[in-house]
């Protein structure tokens, strides 16, 4: 048995620094990272990165920074999993591995012109957080922007800075939502759906991007459907395990007739494409 | 001027005397038998163990191509870790390949030379050099061959071999496999009359060979389009324990899962890539619970959505070769051409 180094294999990482480390929650850590080349990751908002912490393997996990920011790039990160409680014991100045970017991001030229709804739940703030902020980087380029934002309670609330930044602004319309309050909540109270009959849109120009777990897309979906919102213009990101990124390994199929790969015809999906998907 | 299409033949006396010479060069692999009726594809270094009347080998040749296991990366660990991406490979002829293993061969050579390209594949395939063997009758009742157009070669090999009685008839398919028969210097070129033998040994093939399924192969996708909701799955699916010896033994399934490893030392590992099964309940799962394919119905189905509908999207190819590897390793008794004539007599 002969054994070579591969030079030009897909399965090479490149290696990354952390440069800065934030918890958000008990359970979300926000990671700061620069590639050791000096040279910035060139990716689009939406796209994932594999990230490597060697002894713990890998696991795909979504860009939530703007490529409008220099240098680094962030990832929220739950500890969930074997990989994401690795990287949860890193610290500022430890290194990982990173493949990528992969995946087909956010339209951002379609959406350039028209007015946006984004409705995000949970940790799908994540992915939806690295085209805000690149909409706000080019707000211009956009007509109307509202966002929706959910999630179980107030302590789950992620990118607190972000959150105060966007209701602060005169150019987007923050609203958001918590399925059980506290003492200390003054906000509404009730499911996500129930803030989006509130909001006036012109369905010829208006994009909805939704980011958020599977049960929420049906009724989100619905809701905006009934806006008169087109098919095509309701954009989502599905979450599948994207193990290599390649769209070889089949774990990030999508059962459907179209045969997509999460990892390479998505994650980023217009809804017509995928209605047909039983299990978004 | 080199002919187009060119045939040898090889005396059966001489076939040790070939596989002697080309074991003294190169890894040679050939069906040979595991007892029970089972065969497997194993280094040989004489024509003594192989078994030319075989049925398909409990393994496809996949493996030599995609291991089960295989390091795709080492690394070191701690400040200053290191990686390098790395191939293991080794130049090994396969002897003795079946046109239902020659089409899964095909099938997988699409799929990894595809972009994002899969070098570790690709760099093995390069190393490999197949000799087909023809079968001139059924392997057994679970075959499907016929129906899945691989009872023929049909290129994807460097020789092949038809057994001709005392003398094996032998097509050269590229520049490699013209230079094992020079090298050999056991070849001869075909006469008229064992070219007439092997097309009546085709002829009486045609006639042997029928579709297993009452269907039309063309008409196979758009049963499939209408299927999603059949019960068949549930009834399939019920019966089925979500082993993965389907996948396993699959010649054309390549799902694989990547794990590290850590070294004895604990400060450098590597990286695995080994098969994985749409079969088994976690495939689809994500790490936050949800289970994009929580039932074994579900999952039986995808299985066949694969094989039959998704890939002639993609790839314009049926990836079942015919082969039945995954009728005789079911534990359930699932029998593909029993589920494949279900859906045809529901589909009708």
């Amino acid at each position: 048995m002969i054994k070579e180094e591969l030079v030009n294999s897909n399965w090479r990482v490149r290696k990354g620094h952390i440069i800065r480390v934030k918890r958000m929650t008990p359970c979300e850590k926000l990671f700061e990272i620069e590639l050791e080349s000096g040279r910035a990751l060139d990716y689009e908002p939406g796209q994932f990165v594999q990230v490597s912490v060697f002894g713990a393997g890998e696991a795909p996990i979504s860009l939530c920074s703007s490529p409008t920011k220099r240098g680094s790039f962030e990832l929220c990160v739950r500890a969930a999993g074997k990989l994401t409680n690795a990287m949860h014991a890193l610290e500022a100045g430890d290194e990982l591995g990173i493949r990528g970017p992969f995946g087909k991001g956010f339209p951002v030229k379609v959406l350039a012109g028209n007015d946006l709804i984004f409705v995000a739940g949970g940790l799908g703030i994540a992915p939806l957080r690295s085209l805000i902020n690149y909409v706000i980087d080019n707000r211009r380029e956009f007509g109307k922007v509202d966002i929706l934002l959910g999630c179980r309670n107030p302590k789950e609330m992620l990118f607190a800075d972000d959150l105060e930044f966007w209701q602060k602004r005169v150019d987007v319309n923050f609203s958001c939502t918590v399925d059980t309050g506290g003492p200390d909540w003054e906000g509404n109270i009730g499911l996500i759906t129930s803030i989006i009959p509130g909001i006036t849109i012109n369905p010829e120009r208006t994009f909805a991007v939704v980011v958020g777990p599977p049960v929420m897309y049906k009724f989100v979906i619905s809701e905006l459907l009934k806006k008169k919102i087109a098919e095509r213009h309701i954009i989502l990101s599905l979450e599948r395990h994207m193990k290599c990124g390649m769209g070889k390994c089949g774990h990030c199929q999508i059962d459907s007739l179209d045969n997509y790969y999460c990892c390479q015809d998505g994650p980023v999906f217009s809804y017509d494409r995928i209605k047909n998907v039983a299990k978004m | 001027m080199a002919t187009h299409t060119r045939y040898y033949t090889l005396r059966k006396d001489d076939l040790n005397s070939f596989i002697v010479k080309l074991s003294r060069d190169h890894k040679v692999v050939a069906p040979v038998s595991k007892g029970y009726g089972n065969f497997a594809f194993a280094e040989v270094t004489s024509s003594n163990d192989i078994v030319l009347k075989y049925i398909p080998t409990i393994l496809p040749p996949k493996k030599y191509f995609f291991p089960q296991r295989e390091t795709i990366l080492t690394f070191s660990t701690g400040r200053g870790e290191n990686a390098e991406a790395i191939l293991e490979h080794e130049d090994t002829v396969i002897f003795g390949v079946h046109t239902c293993d020659l089409n899964g061969i095909q099938c997988l050579n699409i799929v990894f030379s595809e972009r994002p390209r899969d070098y570790n594949y690709l760099g093995r395939k390069d190393k490999i050099t197949i000799i087909g063997l023809e079968c001139s009758e059924y392997c057994d009742k679970d075959a499907s061959c016929n129906l899945m157009n691989s009872n023929f070669p049909n290129g994807g090999y460097d020789l092949f071999f038809t057994d001709l009685g005392d003398a094996f008839m032998v097509h050269v398919n590229t520049q490699a496999g013209e230079d094992l028969v020079e090298n050999a210097n056991l070849f001869k070129p075909a006469s008229p009359e064992q070219m007439a033998a092997l097309y009546s040994l085709r002829d009486a093939k045609r006639a042997l060979f029928k579709n297993e399924v009452a269907v039309d192969r063309k008409d196979i996708p758009a049963i499939f389009d209408k299927s999603e909701n059949s019960a068949v799955w549930q009834k399939a699916g019920e019966k089925c324990v979500g082993c993965g010896n389907c996948t396993n033994v699959c010649p054309t399934c390549y799902c694989f899962d990547i794990a590290d490893t850590m070294n004895l030392d604990l400060k450098s590992g590597r990286r695995v890539r080994s098969w994985d099964s749409c079969q088994v309940e976690p495939f689809a799962r994500v790490a936050g619970g949800e289970n994009f394919r929580s039932g074994q119905a579900e999952r039986l189905r995808h299985r066949y959505y694969r094989k039959f509908r998704y890939s002639l999207g993609k790839y314009y190819r049926f990836f079942c070769t015919g082969c039945g590897r995954c009728t005789r390793a079911c534990m359930a008794g699932i029998r593909l051409k029993e589920t494949l004539a279900e859906l045809v007599k529901e589909a009708l």
